[in-house]
């Protein structure tokens, strides 16, 4: 085993301070370590987008990064969202619009969405099918998750003064 | 799928980087944004005993204008700075416009142009817009900093000129030429993957007849190739559909693309020869106002 150090990183919020091998993947860390295991793990090497969280307020895969290149970072994960009694927005969307069905790609295609929601102005369903093209999924056959992008951006902008 | 051990190291300076790369003797390896590393690393195609991690040194993400109309680009640049930066939109629109290829949101924000091109993938874009824009790279290790033309930089599939005990710390792009039209297509079979293939054109236009052409292509070979053939007989000419064809053609014979499970040799034949006569188009519309 190699040597051990010791990270701290702010996961949804709370602290965290954990003695780590730099070889543990952050997607291993939420999960094993951290215990939260919302954060799903697909193809560990970043095609599918299961494991993509939020890392100082940008969308990045969790597979593709060592936990301890995390060392002071904020961190928010699928569980950051929203609760089952309180869910955010984009939440309400998935549920309203019926945009998952086993729920595997689930947590990845919500940070996704919140990042390219963040970022791009989203016009036309052809934005939002390339931003969602780098997560897989293999139920709904993605009209229904783009449907949700598509309910939460008109929300947005008819809120916008 | 897990990487093997190693013993990590956070470089806070440039100078720690090259230290620790030169006292790791070979067995080191530098992550920047790790898009392309840790994959290997997860499949262990490469298992370094040492990762130095140059992330946190302060200043080598600098997208800088000169005042040349060139443009320095530090290393650890991300791809998402780079696709949504109003400088390079300004100044090299075609890179503005490869950049909107490049994967998927989640990997542009944490991949790197030094990363990008150091792995030297034959079928990403960046390689290929360093060839382009006849990009000029600066390697530093703990012997000196050494500078290299993108044309000497691209060596073979997934190998670039950086020796084990350098880093890539800074691309310098000289102005584009005034007057000058552009165009870049890529075809992938979805947004963000790796181009099956694509076309680069930069056209110089003076008093309708062509002064410079820049003709690039990827995904047919080891490297991004310029095609010189190509370029020499846009010299002096307008585009007109007889050059067009006379193009086409120089190109599919400089090339010889292989079948692998993406696409078959002559499928990407047809589209180099379509990407070719669409981007020469568009260039020429841009450089110049007509319609071919």
């Amino acid at each position: 085993m190699s040597e051990m150090i010791q990270i701290c990183v702010t996961v949804n919020g709370c602290q965290h301070t954990h003695t780590i091998e730099p070889r543990l993947l952050l997607s291993d860390f939420l999960r094993h370590t951290l215990m939260l295991t919302g954060t799903h793990v697909g193809c560990e090497h970043g095609v599918c987008g299961a494991c993509t969280i939020m890392l100082e307020g940008d969308s990045i895969r969790a597979c593709l990064m060592f936990a301890v290149q995390a060392d002071g970072c904020d961190i928010e994960t699928v569980e950051g969202l929203g609760t089952i009694e309180n869910m955010n927005p984009l939440q309400q969307a998935f549920q309203q619009c019926h945009a998952l069905q086993c729920g595997f790609c689930t947590p990845g295609m919500l940070m996704t969405c919140t990042d390219m929601l963040q970022k791009y102005p989203l016009e036309n369903d052809a934005q939002i099918r390339e931003g969602l093209s780098g997560n897989l999924c293999r139920c709904t056959g993605y009209t229904n998750i783009v449907e949700a992008v598509r309910v939460v951006r008109d929300r947005t902008r008819e809120s916008l003064p | 799928m897990k990487p093997s051990a190693f013993r990590y190291i956070r470089a806070q300076t440039l100078d720690q980087a090259v230290t620790a790369l030169a006292q790791s003797a070979g067995d080191g390896k530098i992550i920047a944004g790790g898009q392309s590393l840790v994959p290997m690393m997860n499949f262990r195609l490469i298992n370094p005993t040492v990762l130095i991690d140059i992330n946190r040194i302060a200043g080598l993400d600098r997208v800088d204008e000169q005042p040349d109309g060139g443009l320095k680009i530090g290393a650890l640049t991300r791809h998402h700075t780079l696709e949504t930066s109003d400088v390079v939109k300004r100044l090299f629109p075609i890179l503005h416009q490869a950049m909107q290829y490049v994967a998927h949101l989640a990997i542009r924000n944490r991949g790197t142009i030094g990363g990008s091109i150091t792995h030297a993938d034959p079928a990403a874009e960046l390689p290929l817009m360093m060839r382009m824009l006849e990009a000029q790279i600066t390697l530093v290790s703990v012997k000196g900093t050494r500078t290299l033309q993108a044309e000497e930089f691209f060596l073979g599939a997934l190998t670039s000129a950086v020796e084990e005990n350098e880093i890539v710390t800074e691309i310098y792009l000289p102005a584009m030429p005034t007057q000058a039209g552009w165009a870049f297509e890529e075809v992938a079979r979805r947004a963000g993957d790796f181009a099956m293939a694509a076309v680069g054109v930069i056209l110089c236009v003076t008093a309708g007849k062509i002064t410079e052409a820049r003709v690039g292509v990827m995904g047919v070979a080891d490297t991004p190739l310029r095609i010189d053939d190509a370029e020499t007989i846009l010299f002096a000419q307008r585009c007109d559909a007889t050059t067009l064809d006379a193009v086409v053609q120089a190109v599919l014979e400089a090339i010889e693309p292989s079948t692998d499970l993406h696409a078959s040799a002559d499928y990407r034949r047809h589209l180099i020869a379509m990407l070719t006569r669409r981007t020469l188009r568009q260039a020429w519309l841009r450089a110049t106002g007509e319609h071919v």
